[in-house]
């Protein structure tokens, strides 16, 4: 879907970007994570020609974007900017309805489409005649988002887009986030310096280090298979954490007790430790089922859970 | 003074024909230069915008243009764009310039980098992120920098009047030629109000908010539309030949007032400055200008004095009029200034000027060699017993007897010098020896009597057709009202003239003031 051939990026005497390849997948989600000015701004923006790569070549739908209008192809591509970019001068409908009015759809397509956008983003209708500067960093980012989403673009380039918040808020929009159906259908390339959003949003993620990549793979595959000392590094402060989330009860099946038979309800394998966890000490159950392959059940409480992880821990260790 | 005796308001309502057309005049002058300024600059900001390597150059050369003294301006406009209306308003335009480039540039520059990032990401056009985000952002900038160009083109258009382009600098000019306060105010609180009413409305504008200045933006030019379409061009002219007059010579008796009366004179006339009547009859912008008989221009230009054969310019003296707190003050100074008396003589006084005016030696050089000439020149003795200060009008003859003054005192007598040349008119000159600005300065005895004592018409009459009555006269009433006392008359006369370039006069068989009028009744 989106192919990035060898592309370099000099700024100056500062090399920005330096031979990066990647390719995403149709409707697949790749982070590139990395520290600060490491190139992952600049990467993005030349696929939608923000900026223009020295070498290399971008293929979008295996077409070359050079050939294309930039105009044209940013109107296809839904970006959201690490500094949000909201028009002061503009309401909030307004500056949600850019991209359309560009496109001249028709003002009741455009009416009905912001009204579902606002209502799957948890923005209240009052805040559609204000302007940007009278909204929370919160809200101004998910009227960020709302731009970027409103025409449905298939491919869509996200800079950050929840960096300006705390945590809290951070960790609630980007659940909201993760189960917008919306997205699910869409080709993403997202950036952040955050590792556990990383974690928590991607299919596949790009770790860069000074305009280089140093690694791509899944997250399971950057914390179990680190190709550096780089990636062992990068990965270290949160390792526990990443495990957990990282981990799922699929996983560590067989480090569990024995099936039972169990006829109430009950939750999936997909479940990562972490989510397990979460349901034990939240839910105040001493115990959780589990449907794994075959149908088959299991009953687990928080040791046993803890005891097939740290087997599974071992076992990946000694291969 | 006499004027106080008709109120500001009875003159205004007695001139309201020339003062509306005047206000429009003045409302139009600002109204399309800005126009144009706008329409140049609004432009050209963008650009430079854009072009961030032209900035510095663009910048700098409005910025020089718009140091260029106004006068001086106007003054270059004369050879390529004539008189009128069109000069006038491509310097008005020119002042106008860089507050509207700068604005237009900085307001632009300015925007929040992100702001103009999005809009590209979003897929807008160049044009349309010009139209729909630089210019409502930079609009409240750029609208400052309107209302800046506003206010100095209310300001400066009231010198439009010196080249004859009307507004409300000729009753501004003409009130301070003729030492009528009346006058004055007549021309400059309409100005002063046409400028706060101006800068409140843009400023009106500017502080509505954003969503409604985006309309602003397509009414703003529409207003300044209409409002231009007020200011007709000249109208079409009503004879043959152009008469330029200054403001001076329009409202006295013995200018154009006697013209018509006594000749029954009609012709197309403009006001314009004395500074560049001369240029313009030369350029043949103007076929008949008002000016002084001794006047070195008239050489230098080649100009003809049409004969006054019905006697209405009745020669004046020369001579210094000093205070006499100064007399008493200095008591070297009146045998010191009386060196003079009688030493230069029409021809003589011609003769200098068209050294300055012509040769463009400077002042004090001709001053100087014409002392030496008379063995009155003296070293200077740089005495320190007070310091004399010398006034002068703005125009060559008086700068060279200021400066013949300057060196005779500081050669004859132990006081210092200090000369404040070039104040303006008559009113200007008058009230700063008034009000103890200087000790003295050259007078004309017609100016005495016709502009600053103003008798009654009769009197006046009387009087000014004789050039010994007139003195007497002036010396005594001036000692009485005023203080001030008239020294021993300098030698030459000076009286006004009307003037026309020689060929013309030839080619047309004009001689006389009486062979203008057949000749204007004819065509
Ligand atoms: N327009 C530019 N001009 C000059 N240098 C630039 C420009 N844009 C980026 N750079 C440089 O290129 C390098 C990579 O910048 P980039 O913005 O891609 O980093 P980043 O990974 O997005 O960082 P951050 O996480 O801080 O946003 C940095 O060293 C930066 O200083
Ligand atoms: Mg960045």
């Amino acid at each position: 879907m989106i192919e990035l051939k060898e592309i370099s990026k000099k700024f100056g005497d500062t090399q920005a970007v330096k031979q990066v390849s990647f390719s995403v997948a149709r409707e697949e989600t790749l982070v590139l994570l990395g520290t600060s000015g490491c190139g992952k701004t600049t990467t993005l923006k030349m696929i939608n020609r923000l900026i223009e790569p020295d070498a290399g070549q971008i293929l979008i739908n295996n077409e070359n974007i050079i050939d294309e209008d930039p105009d044209v192809l940013r109107k296809g591509i839904g970006y959201v900017m690490q500094n949000i970019g909201l028009f002061p001068h503009y309401t909030i409908a307004e500056n949600i309805a850019l991209v359309p009015k560009l496109l001249k759809w028709d003002k009741a397509k455009i009416v009905s489409r912001t009204q579902e956008l606002i209502e799957k983003l948890h923005l209240p209708e009052s805040t559609l005649t204000m302007y940007p500067h009278e909204l929370s960093g919160g809200q101004q980012q998910r009227v960020g988002l709302a731009r970027a989403l409103i025409t449905d673009p298939s491919v869509l380039l996200m800079d950050e887009p929840f960096g300006a918040l705390d945590n809290v808020t951070r960790t609630s929009i980007q659940k909201e986030f993760k189960a917008l159906e919306e997205l699910k259908r869409k080709t993403i390339v997202m950036v952040t310096h955050d590792v556990l959003e990383a974690f928590e949003l991607a299919d596949r993620i790009c770790l860069m280090d000074k305009g280089e990549v140093v690694q791509i793979g899944t997250p399971k595959e950057l914390l179990y298979q680190p190709t550096n000392d780089f990636a062992k590094r990068f990965l270290a402060g949160q390792k526990l954490i990443l495990e957990f989330k990282v981990v799922n009860i699929q996983d560590i099946w067989t480090y569990l007790p024995q099936e039972i038979v169990h006829r109430g309800e009950t939750e999936t394998a997909d479940l990562s430790i972490w989510e397990a966890m979460e349901l034990l000490r939240n839910k105040d159950r001493s115990e959780l089922f589990i449907s794994g392959p075959n149908k088959a059940i299991k009953s687990i409480n928080f040791e046993q859970l803890t005891s097939g992880f740290n087997q599974y821990q071992n076992a990946q260790h000694h291969e | 003074m006499n004027e106080q005796q008709q109120t500001l308001w009875q003159f205004m309502s007695g001139q309201s024909d020339k003062l509306l057309s005047q206000t429009l005049q003045h409302g139009g002058l600002t109204f399309i230069s800005l126009i144009l300024a706008i329409a140049i600059g609004l432009p050209l900001g963008i650009l430079i915008a854009r072009k961030r390597k032209l900035s510095g150059m663009v910048l700098g050369i409005a910025g020089v243009l718009q140091t260029i003294p106004s006068i001086a301006l106007l003054g270059f406009m004369i050879p390529v764009l004539g008189i009128g209306a069109k000069p006038a308003i491509v310097a008005l335009l020119i002042y106008a310039l860089l507050p509207i480039i700068r604005n237009t540039y900085t307001g632009i520059i300015g925007i929040d980098l992100h702001v103009k990032e999005a809009a590209r990401a979003m897929g807008m056009s160049k044009g349309q992120i010009l139209l729909k985000v630089e210019l409502p952002l930079a609009m409240p900038v750029i609208l400052a920098g309107i209302r800046t160009a506003t206010v100095i083109n209310v300001g400066v258009a009231t010198l439009a009047s010196f080249i004859a382009a009307g507004g409300l600098g000729e009753f501004i000019f003409g009130g301070i030629s003729l030492n009528n306060t009346n006058m004055i105010l007549a021309g400059a609180i309409p100005a002063a109000l046409l400028a706060i009413i101006l800068d409140a409305l843009l400023s009106l504008v500017q502080k509505t908010d954003v969503k409604k200045l985006r309309k602003g933006l397509y009414i703003f030019p529409v207003i300044i539309l209409v409002l231009g379409g007020f200011y007709a061009l000249p109208s079409a002219y009503g004879s043959t030949l152009t008469a330029g007059f200054t403001p001076e010579f329009m409202g006295r008796q013995d200018g154009d007032l006697g013209l018509k009366s006594t000749y029954g004179l009609k012709i197309h006339t403009i006001v314009i400055s004395d500074a560049v009547m001369y240029k313009a009859a030369y350029a043949k912008e103007l076929d008949v200008i008002s000016g002084y008989s001794t006047d070195g221009r008239l050489k230098a230009f080649d100009l003809k004095i049409l004969k006054d054969d019905k006697n209405i310019f009745p020669p004046y003296y020369a001579a210094p009029i000093v205070r006499d707190e100064a007399l008493k003050q200095f008591p070297e100074l009146e045998k010191t200034l009386n060196l003079l008396s009688g030493k230069i003589t029409d021809s003589i006084m011609t003769d200098l000027n068209y050294r300055t005016d012509y040769l463009h030696q400077q002042p004090e050089r001709v001053a100087r060699d014409f002392l030496i000439s008379k063995g009155l020149y003296k070293a200077p003795k740089n005495g320190h017993k007070g310091t004399v200060r010398i006034g002068s009008k703005i125009f060559g003859e008086q700068y060279i007897l200021a400066e013949m003054y300057s060196m005779l005192i500081k050669g004859n007598t132990q006081y210092a010098v200090a000369t404040k040349t070039g104040l303006g008119g008559t009113k200007i000159c008058f009230d700063a020896l008034m009000n103890d600005q200087i000790d003295f300065y050259p007078e004309y005895t017609g100016t005495g009597l016709l502009v600053l004592l103003q008798p009654n018409p009769k009197i006046a009459k009387e009087m000014a057709h004789d050039k010994e009555k007139t003195y007497n006269y002036v010396s005594t009433e001036f000692e009485k009202k005023f203080k001030i006392k008239w020294l021993k008359p300098i030698g030459f006369n000076n009286s006004y003239a009307l003037m026309m370039r020689q060929k013309q006069s030839k080619e047309l068989n004009v001689n006389t003031i009486t062979d203008l009028k057949n000749y204007l009744d004819k065509n």
